[in-house]
């Protein structure tokens, strides 16, 4: 295998070697290296196949910007991540690699037919060519897009790796360690101010791990390096590696994933793979320096095509030569200084091709001096090589116009369009951009952030430029924390410094039209696409991105938006800041959904809450169902019991002798004080004044607008003091209700209001011996109808704890409701199971209880009603104290349309051939009626009634109250039922099984 | 995420301890009745949907459970004030002035 590495370059540990495997075959590396930087020392570009047209490509940066080299990286069984660039991924031994977008393999791939196909491929494609005929699209269209689409292959098993998330407060957060940032550091690192500096690569140092040749105050630069790095330290600045600040929030709030184990070849026991933090930062200091721009032209993606410093960083930091016979092409001085660096390490530069008729004395002077071959004023007009690029064409211009074209053989052509100033995080601000007319480029304007840019992230070019403004911008933040920093950047000598010219496509003299000239080479969208989307009306920067997708791939168009922006304004006929930029959006990098979710999976993704009884259910084998946040017992089967058997079994037991409930899941509010009744008055639509001490009532809530919110029953236990209790799912919003109008519409009522949901544990019991079992238990009331009747409450002893009990019900038998403090429920309960022992005691579920309620007709607020139904609607007109001068609702009761006839009732149907319906099925008055049908209803609640002997159902139905007896047909798929409409009580509508 | 000022515990704090609660000054009239369906529909539905400063409501829930109220730009989302409920509606003029 060739080896590419140059003996004693970089900052890679040579003596440390590190085998891995691509595509099941092994190569080896060295420690320092990424995937990148170790296949390059291989002699190996072609690392991908591109998106839309399978093309083969190799990496074109060496960082976090990456568009090309993705690929799949797993770590045993269950540990597979697709999408890795390959430019940040380090090695390990045994780290397992494999290559995308490709079938049956990398070197020879189907795909790529797509390619020969592309004249077919431009921009809106998909718009345009899948648009007949219209039955194609379910069977034939979308098939064949969604086999074709998608970056890598999503993994398949639950990810086995930890994740965590931390918070962290710090007066000054420094994005990017480079120049800019180490010397930011520096200066805000004075006594007193917590400074933490982060960034996303391995180590420390930016720019500076890529210019070995510099001096730093007349050390090394690399020494340099080490000893500030350990300087910070000591004065307690806290630096993170591998750390991306992935996104920027409000008032200076700044999302960080930080990478712990990717790069480790065992996995530590007690570690999670990676942690999201949460930082809030009194100031924020952006120094994440400038991204290198590509140029656009004919055939600028094939593997061995880099951007001319990453060839440097390469060659400067992994030890590796991505080229022998490398062209250099570039608008820019910094890449001639690519071409004098690899020259250095044995290359033999073909030529620099600039496309600037003439260039800096000193840089020709020093070509000259290595024997390197300069063309000025020239472009790049084609390429050749299938997996690795084997020729550039080249074409002197001259007055606009493209001479005759020479033909250059290389292996690799290092390209530099200039430099772009990473705004990313910047613009998750909405900080203002200014055009910088000179740069061809956006600069960082305004922001109401506390955040400053420092460095070649505000267009300052040069190590000591970024040395420089990074401790003014340091010196600048410590004094707005009310420090003094005097703190001055060291001397640099060597410095590169350079300026360039800005490009749009290079001039071709070949037909523009057929070009490959690649702008955004993740999304595979080209310069053509552009100049097409713009023909077509796209007149918006918004609207070319979305035509064409220029930006919207995973490294959202770090590379490419600048040069898509500079065609588009162009084909447009207006300046660039005219046109605009489109908004970046966080993460600045692709991030793992284990980062975001962290602790929040499995159990810990949302919180159960369990009544004190769960435990027992679940030893008795219940069945759960989720009901709002609660986990409630759903039915108990017997072994060998289906759901309907269970609750066919449970119904009956309760209507013939005893049944027993957890009900703890019922929300409870205590409201208390002076003017309770009054406020109950106000809130409720019931009357309240004249309910005694020691009486209950059904009470109905209503919004403002006349529909029901929710209801419950409610006791008065003394003159200032009502039980008041919600449904299960509604407790939390009835207390923000009541604390609403009570805070702000009503602040001169002398009210208290405590949620007392988890303080009190309600263990129901109904059916007809359910006084008998309970009498001898409670202590201070008598259990008889006389003394206890229906609807009554009191403050008591029940198996010898206290109680509040409730004679309720909401199955139609005698009922009652105890209430314990929580922590003595499970006593009750076991006093209760053993005693009702004689009476065949069971325990119910909800279905059963839901099933019991329907078939006395008792509403459940959310399922019966949906926000739009009145009292009136459900029948409980005579819920409403009408003669009340105010309740919240009484207003909305009398709009208009609340008042209109022909409004949806609840009513009961009962199907003419037996069968069940469907709950949500919609109802219609003709059956033989034209599609699309007139609906007039829909099936609210339905069951098999053991008691009726068939099944039942609840439903709104269009003026159902003057409509009893009459005929409604609910169509389904394969038939249509037709059922009547009754009232809806089923059972008992005398209520007389309620006496004791 | 943004960091709020509850004006009862009269210290600022992360945006997760609130919730948003519509619209601010939007009064229920004492005596409902005497109110016609238009103003009624006014009360229940119809809001305000400023680009910049808005009058809104706020609830401490995971603190001192208080309503209050607050004025915030829609454009930026920081809060320009808060301030007790009951409190009269703070002038718009005093409060952008302090904007730099």
């Amino acid at each position: 295998m060739k080896s590419c590495r140059v003996p004693g370059r970089g900052r890679v540990d040579a003596s440390r070697p590190v085998t891995f495997t691509f595509d099941g075959r092994r190569y080896g590396g060295v420690a320092g290296d990424t995937v990148a930087s170790a296949l390059l020392a291989n002699g190996v570009h072609l690392m991908g196949r591109s998106f839309k047209y399978h093309r083969p490509r190799g990496p074109v940066s060496a960082g976090s910007e990456e568009p090309n080299a993705l690929v799949g990286t797993r770590r045993g069984p269950g540990r597979f991540e697709p999408n890795t660039r390959a430019t940040v991924q380090e090695i390990w031994d045994g780290l397992e690699v494999t290559s995308q977008n490709r079938f049956p393999s990398l070197s020879f791939d189907l795909g790529a037919v797509n390619d020969a196909g592309y004249m077919l491929f431009s921009a809106g494609f998909y718009y345009k060519t899948f648009m007949w005929p219209r039955g194609f699209w379910d069977k034939v269209y979308e098939p064949f897009i969604r086999r074709a689409a998608g970056l890598g292959a999503s993994p398949t098993e639950e990810d086995p790796d930890s994740y965590a998330s931390r918070n962290l407060h710090c007066d000054v957060l420094i994005v990017g360690a480079g120049p800019a940032g180490l010397a930011a550091a520096r200066a805000a690192a004075v006594e007193g101010l917590r400074v933490v500096l982060v960034d996303e690569n391995a180590e420390a140092g930016g720019t500076l791990l890529s210019e070995p040749h510099l001096q730093i105050d007349g050390r090394p630069v690399w020494d340099w390096l080490a000893s500030e790095l350990s300087v910070l330290k000591a004065l307690g600045v806290r630096i993170m590696t591998r750390t991306t600040a992935i996104g920027y929030y409000h008032q200076n709030m700044v999302g960080l994933v930080e990478k712990l184990t990717d790069h480790l070849p065992a996995l530590p026991a007690d570690t999670p793979r990676e942690r999201l933090w949460r930082v809030r930062a009194g100031w924020v200091v952006l120094a994440q320096g400038a991204i290198e721009k590509p140029l656009v032209f004919n055939g600028n993606d094939r593997p061995g095509v880099m951007l001319a410093g990453a060839a440097q960083t390469y060659l400067n930091r992994y030890g590796v030569r991505v080229g022998d016979r490398p062209v250099v092409l570039t608008s820019h001085d910094s890449a001639w200084f690519a071409a004098f660096d690899l020259q250095g390490a044995g290359a033999r530069v073909q030529a620099i091709v600039d496309t600037r008729p003439s260039v800096r004395e000193d840089l020709l002077h020093e070509a000259r001096a290595l024997g390197i071959p300069v063309k000025l004023g020239h472009t790049a007009t084609a390429s050749s090589g299938r997996l690795r690029v084997k020729s550039l064409r080249v074409n002197p211009v001259q007055g606009g116009r493209v001479g005759a074209p020479v033909t250059i053989a290389c292996d690799a052509v290092l390209m530099s369009g200039g430099w772009t100033p990473s705004l990313h995080l910047f613009s998750h601000t909405q900080g203002k951009l200014a055009w910088d007319e000179e740069q061809t480029t956006f600069l960082p304007a305004e922001t109401r952030e506390d955040c400053v840019i420092a460095g070649a992230g505000r267009g300052l070019w040069g190590v000591q430029a970024a040395l420089e403004d990074g401790a003014a911008r340091g010196r600048g933040v410590a004094a707005a924390l009310g420090k003094d920093s005097t703190a001055r950047a060291p001397r640099v000598q060597g410095d590169r410094t350079g300026t360039g010219i800005t490009q749009i496509e290079l001039p071709t003299d070949l037909n523009a039209g057929r070009a490959k000239a690649f702008v955004d080479y993740q999304n595979d969208v080209t310069a053509k696409d552009l100049r097409l989307a713009v023909r077509e009306g796209m007149h918006s920067i918004e609207h070319v991105k979305r035509y064409t997708t220029n930006g919207m791939a995973t490294d959202q168009g770090k590379l490419s938006n600048i040069n898509g922006l500079n065609i588009a304004a162009d084909a447009l006929g207006r300046p660039q800041p005219q046109v605009g930029l489109t908004t970046f959006r966080p993460p600045y990098t692709p991030t793992t959904f284990g980062a975001l979710a962290n602790y929040h999976r499995g159990d810990h993704f949302e919180l159960t809450r369990k009544t004190p009884i769960d435990a027992w259910a679940e030893a008795q084998g219940a069945a759960f169902e989720p009901v709002g946040q609660w986990r409630r017992a759903w039915y108990f089967p017997r072994p060998g019991e289906d759901m309907e058997a269970a609750v066919r079994r449970e119904c009956a037991a309760v209507r013939g002798s005893v049944g027993i409930f957890d009900a703890s899941t019922l929300g409870k509010i205590e409201v208390v004080g002076p003017d309770a009744v009054t406020f109950m008055e106000r809130m409720y639509t019931n009357p309240w004044a004249k309910l005694g001490v020691g009486r209950c009532r059904y009470g109905l809530l209503l919004g403002d607008d006349g529909f029901i919110r929710d209801d419950g029953v409610i006791g008065r236990l003394a003159p200032d003091r009502f039980h008041v209790t919600t449904t299960t799912g509604g407790a939390a919003r009835v207390l923000n209700m009541m604390e609403d109008y009570l805070q702000t519409e009503w602040p001169d009522l002398n009210v208290w209001l405590t949620s007392t949901t988890e303080q009190w544990s309600t263990v129901a019991l109904n059916g007809p011996n359910a006084a008998k079992l309970l009498a001898p238990l409670v202590e201070g009331v008598d259990l008889t109808e006389e003394a206890f009747p229906h609807m009554s409450c009191a403050e008591c002893t029940v198996a010898g704890l206290p109680a509040r009990l409730f004679r309720v019900s909401f199955t139609g038998e005698i009922g009652f409701e105890v209430n314990v403090p929580s922590p003595m429920a499970m006593q009750l309960w076991e006093r209760l199971w053993q005693e009702g022992q004689r009476y065949g005691i069971t325990a119910y579920g909800t279905e059963t209880m839901h099933v019991l309620r329907a078939e006395k007709g008792y509403i459940i607020v959310g399922q019966d009603t949906d926000g739009t139904v009145t009292p009136y609607d459900a029948g409980m007109g005579w819920a409403v104290g009408k003669s009340k001068p105010d309740f919240v609702g009484k207003r909305g009761l009398a709009r208009p349309d609340l008042v209109a006839k022909n409004r949806r009732h609840l009513v009961g149907l009962l199907t003419q051939d037996g069968s069940r319906l469907e709950e949500g099925a919609q109802i219609v008055f003709d059956p033989d009626q034209p599609i699309p049908m007139t609906m007039v209803g829909h099936v609210t609640s339905s069951y098999h009634s053991e008691a009726v002997g068939q099944p039942i159902a609840l439903a709104l139905v269009e003026g159902g109250q003057d409509r009893m007896g009459q005929t409604v047909h609910i169509p389904m798929p394969d038939r249509t039922i037709a059922a009547t409409i009754t009232g809806t009580v089923f059972v008992d509508p005398e209520n007389t099984r309620l006496k004791i | 995420m943004l960091l709020i000022h509850c004006p009862y515990c009269d210290e600022t704090l992360p945006e997760v301890e609130f919730t948003y609660a519509g619209q601010a000054h939007v009064v229920r009239a004492a005596d409902p009745a005497s109110q016609s369906d238009e103003e009624w529909e006014n009360f229940l539905y119809i809001r305000s949907n400023p680009k910049g400063p808005h009058y809104e409501r706020w609830r401490h829930l995971h603190g001192c459970g208080r309503f209050f109220n607050a004025v915030r730009d829609t454009i930026s989302d920081r809060f320009l004030t808060t301030y007790k409920a009951g409190a009269p509606r703070p002038e718009l003029s005093s409060l952008l002035g302090d904007r730099t």
